[in-house]
């Protein structure tokens, strides 16, 4: 697939002030912290890498996102909105009753979507499962999965990541959003993930690591090729709150509704970026 | 129900995960679609023909039933059929949140079909004993919950059920039941099905409790009491009307389960009963919320007296 970088830093920006936007409109409050993460890595994989068809959200090779971080919706909404799957006004009643949109996804609202979730810890085995279907039928499609460092405390991801080494799923690739904040604060603290290249590496998969604001980075680790049919595994290391200083790499960022003035200042920053 | 030819299942006599394991085989033969997963457990549930006859359709996910569990529901994004296979004791606990949140809430076509269900892996005791799944597991929205009665029954069941659009849980037993029907049918998911007709008291069972309670409503009828015998192998969803129907003929009834009486078969009944303003005599029997101690099966069965001889005692003192 032919990537312009400057489309897709345009993309990030758009979805960055998709999700600033609805944090300062929402019902009661939105991820904002680890939905700001994310809107890079959003960008490139929805208008970059992967291969979709909103008009045909049922296409039997189209490769398969899984945002195991549930409550990363309004970066996959935004995303998801801007390719066409559904309407860009659907943002602003995000958590309002009942609404197609909402802080964590309900596959049976929101068109296009491939999975329910929200609970940490569970997307990695679904992406695993779904690669080890694409392998059965040997097809082309690929998988790809979006977990927080959150989730990298729940056993289940690691049983997950064991198996996907296990099974040599080459058609997986995970892009870790690595803050390093959980609710609580400096995951080092809560429980330390580190050194999770090492980590990664000795459960048998392809380990790349890239600043994941940096959309020329993330391009260039998606694009490369992985070796040895191990998964991929991108750790993206990313800014909690990214875009808005006042929350920058702060636990507070976690979830709560932006003040109108503080979300006009940080639109109109990224606006005259 | 009505028998689709004349001729005896080649399953009567047979355990019900034996049953299954064969069935699965046939069905994998017409539907490149079914896969089959399980978590180090592959002789256990009877899966190994299955894995010799489709070995790329077979995965094993080693001793990790949260992954398998959230496998299964990653492999319906490929268009793939999973049954799941473990103990009932782990896929309703050790995975219970990867089925609910996973598998029942997306409504994915994922068959739960779990073996060892109830106290059947006697020996084992309590941590191998499954006395609490059916509840479970009819607590989560849109769960079919199936526990045929016998091998005959589950190999109705499972080729009944491999079409369903949302997810199933089918509990089977380690032991061989007791045969309760000796000819295949079509399974109506929902129905009740009345197997025998009596007039002092109507034994409602599930499981291998079905064959245990025949048994014991032949040793009640030596003495003169004529007990009906409700096998209720469809425990969500459940035509409550028709089973209303049934239970209006009598002037008291009793359901038998494996597993604790709170929240199962009896519990279930015990709503319809309650909901439809019966005025009958009641019992629910079954475990006691207690965990299970470890024997033998028959022997653990005359314990909790789950036996014939248990079940008659019992409804005698329903009637007494």
């Amino acid at each position: 697939m032919e990537t312009n970088i400057d489309e897709l830093k345009k993309m990030a920006n758009l979805i960055r002030k998709d999700i600033i936007k609805t944090g300062r409109d929402c019902a009661v409050g939105v991820h904002l912290g680890g939905n700001l993460t994310i809107a890079e890595i959003m960008a490139v994989l929805f208008f970059g890498v992967a291969h979709l068809d909103p008009d045909n959200v049922t296409w039997k090779d189209r490769d398969r996102i899984i945002l195991s971080k549930g409550h990363g919706n309004v970066a996959l909404s935004s995303a998801m909105a801007r390719l066409g799957f559904f309407n860009l006004e659907e943002l602003e009643h995000f958590d309002t009753f009942n609404s197609m949109l909402s802080m964590h996804i309900d596959k049976h609202r929101m068109p296009g979507v491939e999975i329910s979730s929200g609970s940490l810890g569970h997307g990695l085995s679904i992406a695993v499962g779904a690669a080890i279907g694409a392998k059965i039928d040997r097809a082309d499609w690929k998988v790809y999965c979006i977990i927080s460092d959150g989730e990298l405390m729940e056993g289940s991801t690691w049983e997950a990541i064991m198996s996907a080494g296990h099974f040599h799923l080459d058609n997986l690739t995970v892009i870790l959003d690595r803050n390093r904040f959980t609710i609580e604060g400096d995951t080092e603290e809560n429980l330390a993930l580190e050194p999770l290249n090492e980590k990664f590496n000795s459960f048998n998969w392809f380990v790349l690591e890239v600043d994941g604001h940096d959309v020329e980075a993330l391009v260039e680790a998606f694009d490369t090729p992985t070796l040895e049919h191990k998964p991929k595994m991108i750790i993206a290391n990313t800014v909690k709150g990214r875009g808005i200083p006042s929350l920058e790499g702060k636990a507070s960022s976690h979830f709560f509704k932006i003040s109108e003035e503080e979300a006009n200042e940080a639109l109109d920053r990224i606006q005259s970026a | 129900m009505t028998d689709m030819n004349q001729t005896q299942s080649p399953f009567v006599g047979l355990a019900s995960r034996q049953a299954f394991g064969e069935v699965i085989v046939e069905l994998a033969e017409k539907n490149d679609a079914i896969v089959a997963v399980t978590a180090d457990l592959t002789g256990s549930v009877k899966l190994s023909a299955f894995k010799a006859a489709f070995p790329n359709r077979f995965i094993n996910f080693g001793v990790a039933e949260q992954n398998m569990m959230g496998a299964a529901a990653g492999l319906t994004l490929a268009d793939k059929i999973p049954f799941v296979c473990t103990y009932a004791v782990f896929s309703s606990m050790r995975a219970c949140e990867q089925m609910r949140t996973d598998v029942a809430y997306n409504d994915l076509p994922v068959k739960i079909v779990a073996s060892h269900g109830g106290i059947s892996f006697g020996v084992a005791g309590a941590t191998h004993q499954a006395i609490e799944d059916i509840g479970i597991h009819r607590g989560i929205a849109g769960m079919t919950v199936l526990v045929p009665a016998d091998a005959v029954e589950t190999a109705s069941i499972v080729r009944a059920v491999v079409d369903l659009p949302g997810p199933v849980y089918v509990r089977l037993n380690r032991i061989k039941e007791k045969t309760v029907y000796s000819h295949e049918f079509d399974y109506h998911i929902g129905k009740p099905d009345l197997i025998r007709v009596g007039e002092d008291v109507l034994l409602i069972a599930t499981g291998a409790q079905v064959g245990e309670s025949m048994d014991a409503a032949q040793m009640l009828s030596a003495e003169g009491v004529e007990a009906g015998v409700l096998n209720i192998s469809s425990i969500k969803p459940i035509d409550q009307a028709a089973v209303v129907e049934i239970l209006k003929d009598y002037p008291a009834v009793m359901t038998i389960e494996q597993h604790n009486i709170i929240n199962g078969l009896g519990s279930m009944v015990a709503e319809i009963i309650a909901e439809n303003n019966l005025d009958i005599r009641f019992l629910r029997h079954g475990l006691r919320d207690v965990f299970t101690t470890s024997g033998p099966y028959r022997e653990l069965l005359e314990y909790y007296q789950l036996d014939p001889q248990g079940i008659h005692d019992m409804a005698l003192r329903l009637l007494d």
